[in-house]
């Protein structure tokens, strides 16, 4: 006995790609509708339609104007979205390694004294989670994951740094992400995982896909820097679990 | 095989071309030319498939030499001197170095980049189709960063091929046309019309990721934080200190500011090439009105090969190119040191005066 869906709101962005907002908030229900609109449009293409992108609470779907036009993709979209969520879609389950803490994550022990517990505490309570791939976004692989345990919610750093480093496992806001390239992030690091989601030359080079689920295990520094050079050498190392 | 040898290079020329699609969903930006129509346009004289890779160059001057053979090339997009071993060549045209020749050209007017095609392209790797250089993403081929003096880009030799050159519309003027959304609501009516009734500046901060505008600050309803959403080429984000960013090819493919507007596919390039610190100003279209100028600006893109015409041996007749100066053309038609002929010259040959902009003194 689902409720109705509510239609998703159309918004222009620019005059060849479309936002097809289902919330403005982190909302897993948006965002299980987002990933839902996503296959569809994988398995029934639209003519014109180039490239779709999926958000936490919206599918940004690209397009050709010359091809179809804002009208006619739009009734399409919401056609496709107006269709009943599937029961279930297979995903795929992923296991993925994390040295936690010290070098690896020098936020740790600073994120246990806000919280008033151990930085072990912490470590349980990330690797208990059972995380769904939100979105994929910012920069290449880095995958944000929805499902973060709310007694591990925490508001962003106020001073971002600007390099963090690649592999970084962090926590932000009611999310808990994977980073796969050195850059910039205003969130808290707890540790470091040798898997890279993003690797050129490798099959494949994006490893995760957007509906995938995530969960982490503790592995120690030496094992770390074992896997990192296997994972340099282009292995996935993250354990691809039998659905 | 020939070689092109980078023998001198300012910053932000890389090896652009119509960018990768499909991996935004990754993270994956799809970066390609800044100028969608100048780097067809070059590569139209070169013979080329339209969005074959080429050489965005920065606004700065370069000079490349042909090494192993001759190496045949064309020019568009932001006019710059031109000079291939002490020949003036015009812009908007093809030209060949022969073997050892140095083409060097000086700072872009009136525009920031220019595009230089290579007959046959250039010999790389493709990532996701594409040999456009991503350097954040470690993504470009040859080399997945900006170009370097010492650089050597291996192409085809040259063909035997008349020069060319392409007869180009005249530079559309006039407000940059957006299209408002996708979150406009997050800002007052008096804030989005002192949007689009303000004038801007690009910030000479900018790069290949985002132009950073100065002007008026602009105020959000309910604060700079939404969750993050899709980004496209063209979408102006109004971060916390209320100064807009118009995210470029090498943006992040999400992004979570509010994004007030977005520039129209017809006026991207346009907007890209204003050189930092010149003024301009936003006017709202309405989707209809975007999406016909998008047709028509893919109209144009196939038009180009139509656009071709030979160029004959020719002396410069001073007279019709000041004549095509004052007609209309962006540059100074003759410039100290090199010669230079704007591209609206050649819509002189339809002249019911029947002057032709090019005397044949030298072959009579």
């Amino acid at each position: 006995m689902a409720a109705p869906l509510s239609p998703p709101r159309l918004l222009p962005s620019g005059d060849s790609a479309i936002t097809v907002e289902f919330s403005r908030n982190i909302d897993d229900a948006a965002n299980r509708r987002v990933l839902a609109l996503d296959r569809r449009l994988a398995r029934e293409p639209i003519a014109g339609v180039t490239e779709t992108v999926p958000t936490y609470r919206s599918l940004l779907v690209h397009y050709d104007p010359t091809q179809v036009d804002f009208d006619a993709l739009g009734e399409k979209l919401l056609e496709l979205a107006h269709q009943p969520l599937p029961r279930s879609e297979k995903t795929r389950r992923w296991r993925v390694p994390v040295a936690y803490g010290g070098e690896h994550g020098i936020d740790l022990e600073d994120v246990a004294k806000t919280l008033r517990t151990t930085p072990d505490d912490i470590v349980a309570r990330h690797i208990a989670g059972d995380y769904r791939v939100a979105m994929i976004g910012f920069t290449p692989g880095w995958s944000y994951l929805s499902g973060l345990h709310e007694s591990l919610h925490l508001p962003r750093r106020q001073n971002p740094r600007l390099l963090t480093p690649a592999g970084t496992i962090s926590i932000g806001g009611v999310q808990t992400g994977i980073q796969c390239l050195a850059g910039p992030s205003g969130w808290h690091l707890l540790g470091r995982t040798p898997v890279r989601t993003y690797q050129l030359h490798r099959d494949p080079i994006f490893l995760l896909e957007p509906g995938d689920r995530v969960s982490f295990y503790v592995i120690d520094a030496k094992t770390f820097v074992e896997q990192d050079r296997a994972a340099a050498g282009g292995e996935i190392i993250a354990e691809l679990m039998a659905a | 095989m020939s070689k092109l040898v980078v023998s001198a290079i300012g910053p932000a020329s890389s090896v652009q071309d119509g960018g990768r699609v499909g991996a935004q969903r990754y993270g994956l930006t799809p970066s390609g030319a800044m100028d969608r129509l100048a780097l067809a346009a070059a590569n139209c004289l070169a013979g080329n498939a339209l969005f074959a890779p080429g050489i965005e160059v920065g606004p700065f001057g370069v000079a490349f030499t042909a090494r192993d053979g001759a190496v045949r090339l064309g020019l568009a997009g932001a006019p710059r001197n031109a000079d291939a071993a002490g020949r003036g060549i015009a812009w908007d045209t093809s030209v060949t170095l022969a073997d050892g020749e140095t083409l060097k050209l000086g700072m872009a007017r009136g525009g920031s980049f220019s595009y230089l095609a290579i007959e046959g392209g250039i010999a790389g790797e493709p990532m996701f189709g594409s040999l456009a250089v991503n350097a954040r993403a470690g993504l470009g081929s040859p080399y997945p960063r900006p170009l370097q003096a010492g650089d050597e880009l291996r192409v085809a030799a040259a063909s035997s091929a008349a020069e060319r050159r392409i007869d180009l519309p005249a530079a559309a003027g006039g407000p940059i046309r957006v299209v408002m959304g996708p979150q406009d609501d997050e800002f007052a009516r008096d804030e989005i019309d002192l949007f689009l009734g303000s004038e801007w500046k690009i910030s000479a901060t900018s790069d290949r990721m985002g132009y950073r505008l100065e002007g008026p600050v602009t105020r959000h309803l309910h604060g700079h934080n939404i969750v993050s959403d899709g980004t496209v080429n063209g979408s102006i984000q109004i971060p916390g200190n209320g100064q807009p960013i118009v995210l470029m090819p090498d943006r992040g493919t999400s992004g979570g500011y509010p994004k007030i507007a977005t520039v129209i596919t017809a006026d991207f390039g346009r907007f890209a090439q204003i050189p930092a610190g010149t003024g301009f100003r936003f006017k709202a279209v309405s989707m209809a009105e975007a999406q016909a100028e998008a047709r028509k600006f893919a109209e144009l893109l196939r038009s180009l090969p139509n656009r071709l015409r030979p160029i004959e041996s020719f002396d410069l007749n001073i007279d019709a190119l000041q004549d095509a100066n004052v007609a209309g053309a962006a540059v100074s038609a003759v410039d100290a040191g090199t010669w230079q002929i704007p591209s609206p010259a050649g819509a002189l040959t339809q002249d019911q005066s029947g002057q032709r902009p090019y005397s044949k003194r030298t072959r009579t």
